[in-house]
């Protein structure tokens, strides 16, 4: 265990079962995966700093030469002279994105714990909707649901992105498959103690399930962010920094280096937002005492 | 029954109040009222569900008996969508045999690559775990990440795949691979392996983070040798809730690939060879306008879905057995 790379597996010192030739051989099979996996990455950051000439390239190469920003002040004075401020795009993305992450969180999680440990009648045939929604073409279920949208009046109004986001059924499956794995023990001593469903569900199983619902956040965010809102929504106040953006950059060849920031913002927000989640999700398990 | 019960009760000695009470207990009423505060946290899901899913997807079925152009009104037409489907429409069963093949070989790989992947990124720590997550995430979180695959497998001499095998003497001249019958297939399923890093992956991430650490001490005193023995006898058992729903989720995307079809073979593809159920899904339903048909194509691919996951979660149950 005398390699440098051990420095990267976990600090302590002697992890159970762990031979070195498995680690050298894990690290070297990710890495070549890894490479393979990392090229779109590589793209989007590489074209968003070409010049013009360097996009239109052929052959086309993956790294830039001549890096450049004038495709983001480009974009900037693209957005800047658009028919609404900038700074409303951003406001209605923050209403549609943290609205619809939030509220799904919450609202789904709150239904995983009683389908996860209370005892009811009717509490598999509503679980087992829930999982067989999923499996129903998205393309078909959008008409009704422009429909029911409709008749709810709910048209053209941030509740008609938000709503059904509240309701998608992979939140509840989620939450529901790591609060079954919460021993009973932990909602049983709180019970004794008083406490009520609403505070066990608070204070004791949302804080044990923390990797499961940041990973959930990272899953609707990512949901939430990509969806323009042109269905539902026709005020052009209305609508999220995600349709501004690619309204600018559908300008063909004009606009290909505002298109290729404008791809590199919209796969970076998510990005950051990911990294932010994952490091908290790999970091609270270790201390907090999950023992049956 | 009752009587019997009654019988033994008197003989124990237990009044008739309790014995009324216990009675009382049993029936629906009484449990759904005792549930009052589990019903409570259930309602703003459940209500909302219902309004935005639930109905939608009943209106589909009811639809998949209609022809419904979206512009009149859906005029019932019984079993006529389903017979055309299954007795008349060729390219629907090009797409289901292709689906069928994409399924049975992109689920089931890309499920173990998913577990293979997060169970090693599970041996890092810190950033440089985050980092690597992300690096393997980057296909599913990267929007346009297709675009990678385009220049690739390009069709003329200066596509990478072409550009490396000419130059090792492999082949005599370019191959346009998305337009070769032949190659469409695996190549879609390279793809989309390459793409199926997403949300299984990230649960089994977080799911390992949530096996109770004392377990990995007990298993090294029960005789556990190496990180192989412990992952199949102690991670794996103690993460089967993250394993039944990576499978659901493999499930649904690997029945529903049409997107990596479309980008990279093109809608209709060669001779319908990229064909799937949602690309012919969406042929009728976002190009013809024909709502009806489309949604009978839905219901058969929700049966056929239904089915390979009352398979799966059978196996699943074997698990560390």
């Amino acid at each position: 265990m005398k390699n440098k790379k051990k420095r990267f597996f976990k600090p302590k010192e002697k992890r159970l079962n762990r031979s070195m030739a498995g680690n050298t051989l894990l690290f070297v099979l990710m890495f070549i995966c890894g490479l393979a996996m990392i090229l779109p990455l590589v793209m989007v950051i590489n074209n968003c700093l070409k010049p013009l000439d360097e996009l239109y390239q052929f052959p086309p190469r993956i790294f830039v030469r001549n890096p450049t920003f004038e495709n983001f002040s480009d974009l900037f004075t693209l957005m800047s002279d658009s028919w609404v401020p900038f700074s409303r795009y951003v406001l209605n993305t923050v209403i549609i994105t943290g609205g619809g992450m939030v509220g799904h969180v919450v609202v789904a999680s709150l239904a995983a714990y009683p389908l996860a440990k209370h005892r009811f009648p009717g509490k598999n045939i509503l679980f087992s909707m829930v999982v067989l929604s999923m499996m129903f073409s998205w393309t078909v279920t959008q008409t009704p649901q422009y429909m029911i949208i409709s008749w709810l009046h709910i048209n053209n109004t941030y509740l008609a992105l938000i709503l059904p986001a509240f309701s998608f059924g992979m939140g509840l499956y989620l939450m529901k498959q790591f609060m079954e794995q919460l021993p009973d023990s932990l909602m049983e001593s709180a019970r004794l103690d008083g406490a009520s469903e609403w505070k066990i569900f608070w204070n004791i199983v949302m804080p044990n399930v923390k990797p499961a619902w940041l990973t959930l956040a990272i899953f609707q965010f990512q949901q939430m962010w990509g969806n323009t809102g042109s269905t539902f929504l026709r005020d052009e106040e209305l609508k999220p920094l995600q349709y501004a953006l690619q309204q600018v950059s559908a300008g063909g060849m004009a606009r290909a280096g505002a298109a290729a920031a404008v791809t590199f913002i919209i796969a970076a927000v998510p990005i950051t937002f990911f990294l932010i989640c994952q490091k908290n999700v790999l970091e609270t398990m270790t201390s907090s005492g999950m023992k049956d | 029954m009752a009587e019997q019960t009654q019988a033994s009760a008197k003989t124990a000695g237990v009044s008739q109040e309790t014995l009324d009470l216990i009675k009382r207990q049993g029936t629906l009423g009484y449990q759904i009222k005792k549930s009052k505060s589990s019903y409570f946290m259930l309602a703003p899901y459940f209500i909302l569900f219902f309004f935005f899913t639930v109905l939608p997807v009943v209106m589909s079925v009811a639809f998949s008996f209609t022809y419904y152009n979206m512009l009149e009104m859906p005029e019932f037409v019984g079993w006529k969508n389903y017979i055309k489907l299954f007795l008349e429409d060729d390219i629907f069963m090009i797409s289901l045999k292709n689906t069928l093949i994409l399924a049975l070989v992109t689920g089931p790989v890309s499920y173990f690559l998913c577990l293979l992947f997060a169970w090693i990124i599970n041996e890092f720590k810190g950033w440089l775990r985050a980092f690597l997550t992300l690096i393997f995430y980057a296909p599913s979180i990267c929007g346009n990440a297709y675009v990678v695959w385009n220049l690739i497998l390009s069709g003329d001499r200066y596509g990478y795949l072409n550009g490396i095998l000419l130059r090792l003497g492999i082949m005599d001249e370019a191959v346009i691979w998305m337009k070769t019958e032949k190659y469409v297939l695996p190549m879609l399923i390279v793809v989309q392996l390459w793409l199926s890093l997403g949300t299984g992956f990230l649960s089994f991430i977080a799911g390992l983070q949530t096996v109770d650490k004392s377990l990995y001490e007990a298993a090294a005193l029960d005789g556990v040798k190496n990180r192989w023995q412990e992952l199949w006898h102690v991670t794996l058992p103690a993460m089967k809730p993250q394993l039944m729903f990576g499978a659901v989720m493999q499930i649904t995307q690997s029945f529903a690939i049409a997107d990596v079809s479309i980008q990279l073979a093109g809608n209709p593809s060669v001779n319908y060879s990229g064909a799937t159920v949602v690309t012919h899904l969406l042929d009728y339903g976002t190009v013809r306008f024909e709502m009806g048909y489309a949604s009978a194509i839905a219901t058969v691919l929700f049966l056929l879905m239904v089915g390979s996951n009352k398979l799966v979660q059978r196996l699943l149950r074997r698990v560390g057995e």
